[in-house]
């Protein structure tokens, strides 16, 4: 991996190539890499400075194999991020990383793929699905479950459009609540989880979104047999460094900027959903 | 009945259930095709029956004023729709309307609570059973309405 410079603790500035609105509260941001060039693994994030304004740890949703852009795609929920959003193209943003563990994509060569994603969690999914529709003869069956608020807040529609397309990958989208005339599934992602066939001997899952959402889905995800080490999870925490120092996003013994975000489960299971932490 | 009863054999709703049960229910079951776009029952109508979904995609709406039809929920392939027939005052709560072609076995919901009350072994069954569905939807629906994906801040 290629991080974007030689001090991690100093920002790169990078111009804004294209800015695209995903959502009324969703932008992609494309970043053009500075000289020295850049690359990381799906699951791994950036620290996003707003000059003047703060630091925000944002997955990166881009393409591993596309050295020539650095992708974020950002939900507005904070004043960083909701600064963000009012960035243009050309403008200037500090990048730091890329940062933290990744989704162990070359150990499941072979294996059935079952990537769940909740809200935003889409967004560091998607270099994995990049990453095994490229690659695709080397891996099993790939099931993509995607769970979103409504049908307006769906990012990456087109894609989404065209990779249903695919024979080679089943793919179910889901929304909590939706006007008459959606024809697609209404109801939280875990329903969908009794009307899919895996081979519990076979599959690995990777799961992103509100850890409420994957704590249930690894219920599910047991009753159909999977084992914790089988099952992969990206955390959230306040990530500030990016390096293990600060301790801001200190997880009982782990660190999930360094550590994490992207954990097995049977690692973590006991800190997982554990209020004390 | 032989035909409804090897496929309520094959349900996920029935599995494991005792064959003489199941024999009793096949009595109860017919079979059942909605086209898209076609109600199934609307709310306020009699719940005089439960559907087991075999093909297709059901959904389950309720109607707001100035809102139109909002849909809480879809429903497919070894999916159960409907539990009101089982519980008094036996009335539809919502719409229900198949927005795919759907075949589904219905089961007359008079005759089972009948059978239900003649022979409690097949009542403690069905209730088992609906009881772990109800479960299972009030989970999801809590989920549902506490907003996971949105802001939090």
């Amino acid at each position: 991996m290629k991080a974007l410079i030689k001090d991690i603790m100093a920002p790169a500035v990078c111009v804004i190539q294209k800015f695209r609105k995903e959502t009324q509260d969703t932008f992609t941001l494309e970043l053009s890499p500075p000289e020295e060039g850049f690359s990381f693994s799906p699951g791994q994030f950036n620290m996003l400075y707003m000059y003047g304004i703060g630091e925000v740890p944002i997955s990166i949703s881009g393409d591993p194999a596309d050295t020539g852009r650095i992708i974020h795609t950002i939900r507005a929920y904070g004043a960083v991020t909701s600064r963000m959003m009012t960035l243009k193209k050309q403008e200037m943003i500090g990048v730091r990383g890329p940062f933290g563990t990744h989704w162990p994509i070359e150990d499941l060569v072979g294996r059935d793929i079952l990537l769940v994603a909740g809200g935003i969690g889409i967004a560091p999914l998607r270099p994995v699905l990049f990453h095994i529709l490229s690659n695709r003869t080397r891996y099993g069956k790939v099931l993509l479950l995607y769970g979103e608020r409504t049908p307006g807040d769906l990012i990456f529609r087109n894609q989404i459009e065209s990779w249903r397309g695919r024979f080679d990958l089943e793919l179910e989208v889901t929304v909590d609540s939706a006007r008459e005339g959606w024809r697609g599934n209404v109801g939280v992602v875990t329903t969908l989880m009794p009307r899919i066939v895996l081979d519990p001997s076979n599959t690995a899952a990777m799961l992103c979104g509100p850890e409420i959402m994957m704590h249930y889905t690894i219920q599910e995800l047991t009753k159909k047999g999977l084992r914790d080490d089988q099952i992969y999870i990206s955390m959230e925490r306040n990530m500030r460094c990016g390096i293990g120092l600060c301790g801001h996003c200190q997880l009982g013994p782990t660190f999930v900027c360094k550590d994490g975000p992207v954990f097995l489960l049977s690692k973590v299971r006991h800190l997982f959903r554990k209020r004390e932490l | 009945m032989d035909n409804s009863k090897k496929t309520l054999e094959l349900h996920p709703f029935f599995e494991g259930m005792d064959p003489d049960l199941l024999d009793v229910m096949a009595c109860c079951a017919c079979h059942r095709e909605y086209q898209p776009g076609q109600f199934i029952y609307r709310e306020g109508d009699e719940a005089d029956q439960a559907l087991l979904i075999i093909e297709g995609k059901v959904c389950v709406e309720i109607f707001a004023a100035q809102r139109g039809s909002l849909v809480i929920q879809t429903l497919g392939p070894g999916d159960i729709l409907g539990w009101s027939w089982l519980f008094p005052p036996f009335k539809r709560r919502f719409d229900a309307r198949a927005i795919e072609l759907t075949r589904a076995i219905a089961l007359d919901g008079g005759v089972l609570r009948q059978k239900a009350d003649e022979d409690h072994r097949l009542g403690y069954e069905l209730l088992k059973r609906f009881s772990r569905l109800v479960v299972e939807r009030l989970q999801a629906t809590r989920l549902q309405i506490i907003d996971i994906y949105g802001k939090h801040i």
